[in-house]
């Protein structure tokens, strides 16, 4: 039996307590290619992401890539569970490359984020939203998204839908009421007759049925997986060594290529004598780019020696002036200037802040350019031949990169496939929109009779990072005699907004407040970095009040405290973590503890730090303890480990991490210069807890991570009466780095 | 010149040259590629391999030192029927990796380590245990360490 294409149905629950929204999606041509792709005789494919096999085993294809955030794992614990499914019997796979599995609820999700108001975004206009999933295919990995909207709003709607259609189906074979029918253990029994029929049986012809657009979801009492602790079913490869990651294709005849772009972005290659890498054995091929040059050979080792070989030489497009300090100059020019590019706020901050009878608290904060340093760097194969181009590699966003290589290569979308494969580490550097290693190894395959992998050295990746921006702010704020702020303001200074104002946003009660934009845009790329705006406003906004804590003689976590809504869940969480860390509890001398909490990506997290200074004056972090309010947890055995990844990843940002410019060229190399933290300064105690919460499900991915810099900064304060307000603290005076 | 070591038991020909690092050699001639490229200057410790029962990093190795040695890799520490090593049990059950690309060169390093200690501290977790990871799964992998060697529960809630 051929597979039958039902209208794809995608219902988002938007609000707890809304409407469930029904959308008709994708055409029919992307249904009957996805089953082309996908389904086998006598399967039944739900959707573009779920298929019920002739055997009732389920596989759902997920839209979004491994890169170490078990999310597999999550879509499939909520496919199981509006399917009553078997664990042992759910399987997930890559979806492929393809417009067909373009995942329209992230579009969606990220609207409603963005809109600020799901009824808002529920009252678009379907061509709307038509427009926009045809304009950027999504199968992105990012934004803490694809549990809360591709699960959440997705695949659990999809799932609920064809558990009614297998229902319905076995209803008319059997001749009985739906309404009598159960399903368990993937059948569906009518208990009267003692009959049943298996999902497989069903299968082919559920799916030719309508999906309801608004199934009803299984609520919290009668979760089997949702909530369950359950391994995650990638980390078996990932411990014996198995798992196949970018770098790790391997193709017969294959060559290795690896890439220098101008050490100055923007840049151009002005000239290169090829001779000395053409010199040294295995060097097969130079490969001259507007503004890099690429050696190919028959491995890595002599690739990189021959380009080590070679002096090519760059322009610097006019950005040799650039600096770190250049930057930083131009910030603080722009803000006396006062003409910031956009301002959000409420009240009347201008008068207030220095309003008669209170108080004005002043201070600048810096922070650097971040780099991803992911463990894997670029690592892309591609191999033309007979007009088609077909690429494997592990990236965020599988079907973008795909459109990236149709663009390089100027063939059409039909000559170009992409093989996605797992990735070693993201953490937003791997988003297609900066990723120049695919038309560089586009360039080098179509030259090429072979296959070719290029590699990025380390140095290259360091050099040529999309990285979080240098940036920086200056806060303001009045307080009251009874020490209470009474007006705030954030002069902050970073390139293109883009989520930065919605990351600056106050959860405080505080009268009087602005947020004034000053857009200073450099030649580096800036792109996401795990967590992105909310890492630098984290920073600012946690490290200011506790300023004016102290500033008011106030316990920072009380401050806090009486600045958040009474029973709010800001409150519950800032509470949670100041009771697990029993703050205000003595401390052995010498030894402090520094409070922060962050909401993004839809998640509440508080940390409480416990450190004190070494010897050569650098930080030791003794204990962390973070809460969390994500809404319900879909793996807690997962969400602890991405809460503790945002933890360690977020002190070493605070402690070493910092590109740096000089004459427009990143100044570190490699770990070296760019110094990870190491196991022996991660913290040896770290204690996660989730609050229990009702509330719309937020990400977990990223909102781990900012306030580990601010909390860590107030801890040191606790003990050395000294602000750090500039990043990272290892540039400290007095530390050594 | 041809280069012979064995590489987990099996006798290995290299035949690249001699500076070649032992990574690439392993990775690109012998298709080994659990063996992970990290930074190429032994700074990450994705690389760890085992060179006559050290933890080495192998991208900073020249094959034309390796001669005669005994090499072993990750593919190499399952037993011959296919039973993982208590290492790696103790690292699927804390549930270590994230994208797990730094986790072989982890586990050859913690291997090497409780080779040589049997109960390792704290201190010499520190102290051994200097490869990167940025997903920051530190604080599991300290735990499947102590689990592997039969230490008391980790501080480290292993999950909720």
């Amino acid at each position: 039996m051929g597979v039958k294409r039902r209208a794809f149905l995608i219902g988002t629950a938007l609000v707890a307590g809304g409407g469930i929204f029904g959308l008709k999606w994708a055409d029919g041509s992307a249904r009957e290619r996805a089953g082309q792709l996908t389904a086998g005789e006598g399967d039944g494919s739900f959707g573009t992401w779920i298929k019920i096999g002739a055997d009732s085993h389920i596989t759902l294809y997920t839209p979004h890539i491994d890169m170490g955030t078990g999310t597999g794992t999550a879509l499939a614990q909520m496919v199981a569970e509006e399917l009553d499914a078997d664990w042992d019997k759910v399987k997930v796979e890559s979806a492929p490359a393809e417009t067909a599995f373009a995942n329209p609820v992230l579009g969606r999700g990220f609207l409603s984020e963005m809109a600020g108001s799901p009824r808002m975004v529920a009252a678009m206009p379907e061509s709307l939203l038509s427009f926009i999933a045809r304009a950027m295919p999504l199968q992105i990995t990012g934004g803490s998204s694809a549990v809360r909207f591709t699960g959440q709003m997705g695949m659990r709607v999809v799932a609920a839908g064809a558990r009614l259609a297998l229902i319905e189906e076995a209803a008319e074979r059997l001749g009985v009421p739906s309404a009598e029918l159960s399903t368990a253990g993937h059948k569906v029994s009518h208990t009267k007759s003692g009959k049943s029929l298996s999902y497989g049986e069903l299968a082919a012809g559920a799916a030719t049925r309508d999906l309801a657009e608004t199934p009803k979801l299984k609520t919290p009492d009668t979760y089997r997986h949702i909530g369950k602790p359950v391994p995650r079913g990638d980390i078996p490869g990932k411990v014996d060594g198995t798992t196949r990651y970018g770098m790790d294709v391997t193709l017969p005849d294959m060559r290795v290529a690896t890439v220098m772009a101008a050490p100055v972005r923007g840049g151009k290659l002005e000239s290169v004598d090829e001779k000395p890498a053409l010199a040294i054995k295995g060097v097969e091929k130079v490969v001259k780019m507007d503004d890099a040059v690429i050696v190919v050979a028959t491995g890595y080792w002599p690739a990189i020696k021959g380009l080590r070989a070679l002096s090519p030489k760059f322009s610097d497009s006019g950005h040799g002036d650039l600096s770190t300090a250049s930057i930083f100059a131009k910030h603080d020019a722009m803000r006396k200037d006062g003409k910031p590019d956009d301002s959000a706020g409420e009240g009347d901050v201008e008068n207030e802040l220095t309003a008669t009878g209170t108080k004005l608290v002043e201070a600048a904060y810096r922070v650097p350019f971040l780099h991803h340093a992911t463990m894997e760097p670029f690592a892309v194969t591609a191999h033309y031949k007979d007009g088609k181009l077909e690429l494997w590699g592990g990236l965020q966003d599988p079907l973008a990169s795909k459109m990236a290589a149709v663009k390089a290569s100027g063939l059409d979308e039909d000559a170009v496939t992409f093989h996605p494969l797992t990735l070693g580490g993201g953490f937003g550097r791997k988003l297609p929109m900066y990723i120049e290693a695919i038309p560089q190894v586009v360039k080098v395959a179509m030259e090429l009779p072979h296959p070719v992998k290029l590699i990025w050295s380390r140095e290259e990746d360091v050099a040529q990072g999309a990285y979080r921006a240098q940036a920086s702010t200056v806060m303001k704020a009045a307080l009251r005699p009874d020490g209470t702020i009474n007006a705030w303001q954030n002069n902050y200074a970073q390139p293109a907004d883009d989520g930065g104002g919605a990351a600056a946003k106050l959860f405080y009660t505080i009268p009087h407040y602005a947020q004034d934009h000053y857009q200073h845009v450099s030649n580096q790329t800036v792109g996401s970095w795990r967590s992105v705006n909310a890492t630098q406003h984290g920073f600012y906004n946690e490290s200011f009040i506790d300023e004016l804590a102290h500033a008011a003689g106030a316990d920072p976590y009380q401050y806090r405290r009486k600045h958040l809504t009474e029973g709010g869940r800001h409150q519950k969480v800032l509470d949670a973590v100041a009771k697990d860390a029993a703050w205000g509890t003595p401390l052995p001398a010498g030894r402090g503890r520094g409070i922060a909490i962050v909401e993004c990506f839809g998640t509440i997290c508080a940390h409480v730090i416990e450190a004190s200074v070494k010897e050569d004056g650098s930080p030791k972090v003794h204990a962390v303890w973070a809460a969390v309010d994500c809404g319900p947890v879909v793996n807690p055995l997962n969400a602890e480990a991405q809460v503790m990844g945002g933890i360690v990843m977020g002190l070493s940002a605070a402690i070493g991490e910092a590109i740096t410019l000089d004459k427009g060229a990143v100044q570190q190399t490699s770990f070296g210069d760019y110094p990870i933290l190491k196991m022996a300064d991660s913290p040896p105690t770290v204690s996660v807890r989730f609050l229990a919460s009702d509330a719309p499900m937020g990400g977990l991915g990223e909102p781990g991570l900012p306030p580990a810099a601010p909390a860590l900064a107030n801890a040191l304060f606790a003990v050395t009466g000294k602000r750090i307000r500039t990043l990272p603290f290892l540039n400290q005076a007095g530390a050594k780095a | 010149m041809a280069i012979t070591a064995t590489v987990n038991g099996k006798p290995a020909i290299f035949e690249g040259e001699e500076d070649t690092p032992l990574l690439w050699a392993i990775r690109e001639d012998l298709g080994l590629t659990g063996t992970k490229f990290g930074c190429g200057i032994a700074a990450c410790g994705a690389c760890t391999v085992h060179i006559d029962g050290e933890a080495v990093r192998s991208c900073s190795m020249p094959i034309g030192a390796v001669a005669g040695k005994a090499i072993r890799t990750i593919e190499g520490l399952k037993s011959a029927d296919g039973t993982l090593h208590a290492v790696q049990k103790a690292w699927l059950e804390a549930q270590v990796p994230q994208c797990g690309y730094c986790q072989s060169g982890q586990i050859m390093a913690a291997v090497a380590l409780i080779e040589k200690t049997g109960k390792p501290s704290e201190a010499q977790v520190d102290e051994a245990m200097t490869n990167i990871c940025r997903c920051g799964t530190y604080p599991r992998i300290r735990a499947a360490i102590r689990t592997a060697t039969g230490q008391a529960a980790s501080a480290v809630k292993g999950g909720a």
